[in-house]
């Protein structure tokens, strides 16, 4: 019988499994087994541990030694100093990037200090193809607290006095969306779970579902016994492999258990669940167009009234929440809302997990209660700007979201203060960008983006993002005016204020947000020519400073569109009309005689 | 794999599977609890260092006292081998040396349990770093 004194835990999500987990899994095993030691070390494929810029991650316990950047050939270093010989293998601990210290226990990281884990409780911790493993950190208790102790309505008041909010990105409060479900009378109704994640740069939902997806599951039981509902449906991106494998597994597991199917803990509740796959349409994220593409229809949004509360997926009364939203529920129930709403802001309670991305020194997915300010999660979490460089803005809400700026550093993160300052919580993405980013392509960048995503059935939507687009694209080519940046602002209203679903309602944001924070950036761009990020390739020229050239042709000969000409030991000229600004005399010249100008 | 018929059923089922996890949710917290560290090089293993670490591990877990027992390396006392540190929360760890299974008992016992010091202890003339 196997006595375990230590556990070798290993990041098993998407990022770290690309970087090759799953060897490092395997040629620890190897090496253990090649000492002897199989009964005393067990080797455990976890969720995602956040911390995804130093991946793959190997922690050991119960020292909780936290290594980074792990590779394969590295295994049998690790057994052979850590676990055999108690030696901590230094070359693989993290190095704290601003004084230089070592530090092995992930506690200490700023990355984790400030963080409360809740939706993430288990990622990271259990290995989620077993379902033991999530039973034993109390897992389908809340569920069987519900059927046994509470009736459905005290559930809903449960979570109703919790404070919970949405965390799609609508921020609606999650008891009353059940409510209006639970009163609704049907033969047939649905509870769905969203998981068509669709913000560029968000990836909390998918770490859940890989890390930890019996949560999902058990809360959607629970929300299913509220309403009166039996039947499960999660609509899920076909592009998240790895999630919907482990969802597979995990229902597979669920149902061998009685946890799902008929007669759920002898309390005479039946439930189970199915997959649904999406294409991975942006605006299947929004409800009634999610339904819709669910039923096999077009994933095109309806007006709401009616709510799919009312008439949701064939017709029936519907509750759709999102992942995220799903795996708070189980803690509320077993924690108690009390416990729950005295953590976060007075108006958003709890946590939020955010997947910090872009110019930062900590790329990764953190939890972090609500209120919050951005300063400490871009700062103290994330480890600061990349490579010393000047904080810029931060785009939180992805395409439907807006840019902050220096002066919003300060503002505690929550629903309410995210759209006072013209933004919006969205999913959690957050973009980070230093001086080095053109803020007019960076709203060209989400325009590209809804562009491609609007489903087309509203007029300012279809054609009014498309010019949009357009208009950017002349301003970033040097050729826009002033009385563009007006029409920017009134076609953006006009888009937000006739659309039919949020993805219309929230696309021009990325503009009007930039035009009120950045308008000099525009005018720099229109007025004098110039991309003052140096981004904008139509707005710069390369330029061979005649001092410093000594002729040695170099340049000339790696140039692909032979427009740089002169003799040998002359200075050089460049054509500006024929170069394609490749940069590549640039990069060659060395004697940093070519600059942008 | 049974099926779980009850909510008594999950909970006999969650006690019974706690303790396979219960290696982790101790990592997870080591400053509230017990930590001892037992030094397993050559010296230490050729003393039986390892009896004494099973012998920690079984015993703390039968006495219900929430422990930490970890291996390291050579500590540099090898005339006293076994050695071992106890970490008590809030206190300064201390080592004990010449730790056999009968000492290890005493520990618990006095020191773990009681604060109370017993024999063996190696004054500490070196400085972990975290």
């Amino acid at each position: 019988m196997e006595k375990y004194k230590m556990h070798i835990l290993i990041c098993g999500g998407t990022g770290c499994r690309a970087s090759a987990s799953e060897a490092i899994q395997n040629n620890l095993q190897e090496a253990i087994k090649a000492k002897g030691l199989d009964d005393e070390v067990q080797v455990v494929m976890t969720g995602c541990f956040g911390f995804c810029e130093k991946g793959p991650i190997v922690k050991i316990l119960p020292d909780n030694t936290f290594y980074v950047e792990v590779k394969p050939e590295d295994a049998e270093e690790l057994i052979e100093e850590h676990i055999v010989k108690g030696r901590k293998v230094m070359r693989l601990l993290y190095v704290d990037p601003e004084n230089k210290e070592v530090i092995s226990d992930s506690k200490h990281m700023g990355f984790y200090k400030k963080q409360i884990r809740i939706a993430l409780r288990n990622c990271g911790f259990i290995n989620p193809e077993n379902l033991d493993e999530y039973i034993a950190r109390d897992g389908y208790a809340a569920l069987g607290k519900c059927l046994a102790e509470m009736t459905p309505q005290t559930v809903i008041d449960e979570i109703k006095e919790s404070g919970l909010r949405g965390r799609g990105g609508g921020g609606f409060p999650t008891g009353l969306k059940w409510e209006f479900a639970a009163k609704n009378i049907a033969d047939q109704k649905y509870v769905v779970c969203n998981a068509d994640e669709g913000d560029p740069g968000a990836f909390m939902d998918r770490s859940i579902l890989e890390g930890d997806p019996h949560s999902v599951l058990e809360a959607m039981a629970i929300c299913a016994y509220t309403m009166g509902a039996d039947k499960g449906l999660i609509y899920i991106r076909a592009e998240y492999p790895l999630a919907i494998t482990r969802l597979k597994v995990a229902i597979k597991q669920a149902r061998e258990y009685g946890l799902l199917g008929n007669d759920i803990l002898g309390s005479g509740f039946n439930f189970d669940v199915e997959m649904r796959y999406g294409a991975g349409a942006f605006v299947c994220g929004e409800e009634t167009a999610l339904i819709h593409s669910m039923e096999g229809l077009r994933g095109e949004p309806t007006v709401k009234p009616p709510f799919p509360a009312e008439s949701g997926y064939n017709g029936k009364p519907t509750n759709v929440n999102n992942v995220e939203t799903f795996a708070n529920i189980p803690v509320i129930i077993n924690k108690g809302a009390s416990w729950f709403n005295k953590i976060g802001s007075e108006k958003s309670k709890g946590t939020k997990v955010f997947a910090l991305a872009g110019k930062i020194n900590n790329v990764g997915l953190i939890e972090v209660p609500m209120g919050t300010t951005l300063r400490e999660v871009i700062y103290e979490i994330g480890g600061g700007i990349k490579d010393g460089k000047k904080f810029k803005a931060v785009q939180t809400g992805g395409p439907s979201g807006g840019c902050l700026t220096e002066k919003h550093l300060d503002t505690p993160i929550d629903f309410d203060n995210l759209l006072a300052v013209g933004s919006m919580m969205g999913s959690g993405g957050m973009i980070v960008m230093d001086e080095d980013d053109c803020m007019v392509s960076m709203a060209k960048f989400y325009l590209e983006f809804t562009v491609e995503e609007s489903c087309g059935k509203c007029t300012p939507c279809r054609v009014g993002n498309k010019r949009l687009h357009e208009i950017l694209d002349k301003i970033t080519l040097g050729n826009g005016t002033k009385e563009d940046l007006d029409l920017l602002r009134n076609l953006s209203n006009v888009i937000k204020d006739t659309s039919l679903c949020g993805l219309g309602q929230t696309s021009p944001n990325p503009v009007l947000s930039t035009l009120d924070n950045f308008y000099d950036e525009y005018l720099a761009h229109i007025v004098d020519h110039r991309c003052p990020a140096g981004q904008c390739k139509a707005l710069m020229q390369y330029v061979i400073d005649p001092e410093l050239c000594v002729g040695c042709t170099l340049c000339a000969r790696n140039c692909p569109v032979d427009c740089i000409s002169g003799e040998r030991k002359e200075a050089h000229l460049i054509d500006t009309s024929k170069c394609i600004k490749c940069g590549a005399c640039m990069e060659k010249c060395k004697f940093n005689a070519i600059s942008i100008q | 794999m049974a099926k779980v018929k009850s909510l008594a059923d999950l909970k006999r089922m969650k006690d019974a599977l706690q303790s396979k996890m219960d290696l982790r949710e101790k990592s997870n917290d080591p400053e509230g609890l017990v930590q001892i560290k037992v030094a397993m090089a050559t010296c230490g293993i050729a003393s039986g260092a390892k009896e004494v670490m099973e012998f920690l591990i079984e015993e703390t877990a039968k006495r219900g006292i929430r422990t930490v027992v970890t291996q390291t390396g050579c500590m540099g006392y090898c005339y006293a081998e076994p050695t071992i540190e106890v970490h008590l929360p809030g206190k300064e760890p201390i080592v004990f040396g010449d730790v056999n299974i009968k000492k290890a008992d005493e520990i618990i016992e006095k020191y773990i349990k009681n604060g109370e010091l017993v024999d063996g202890i190696i004054p500490v003339n070196y400085k972990t770093l975290d």
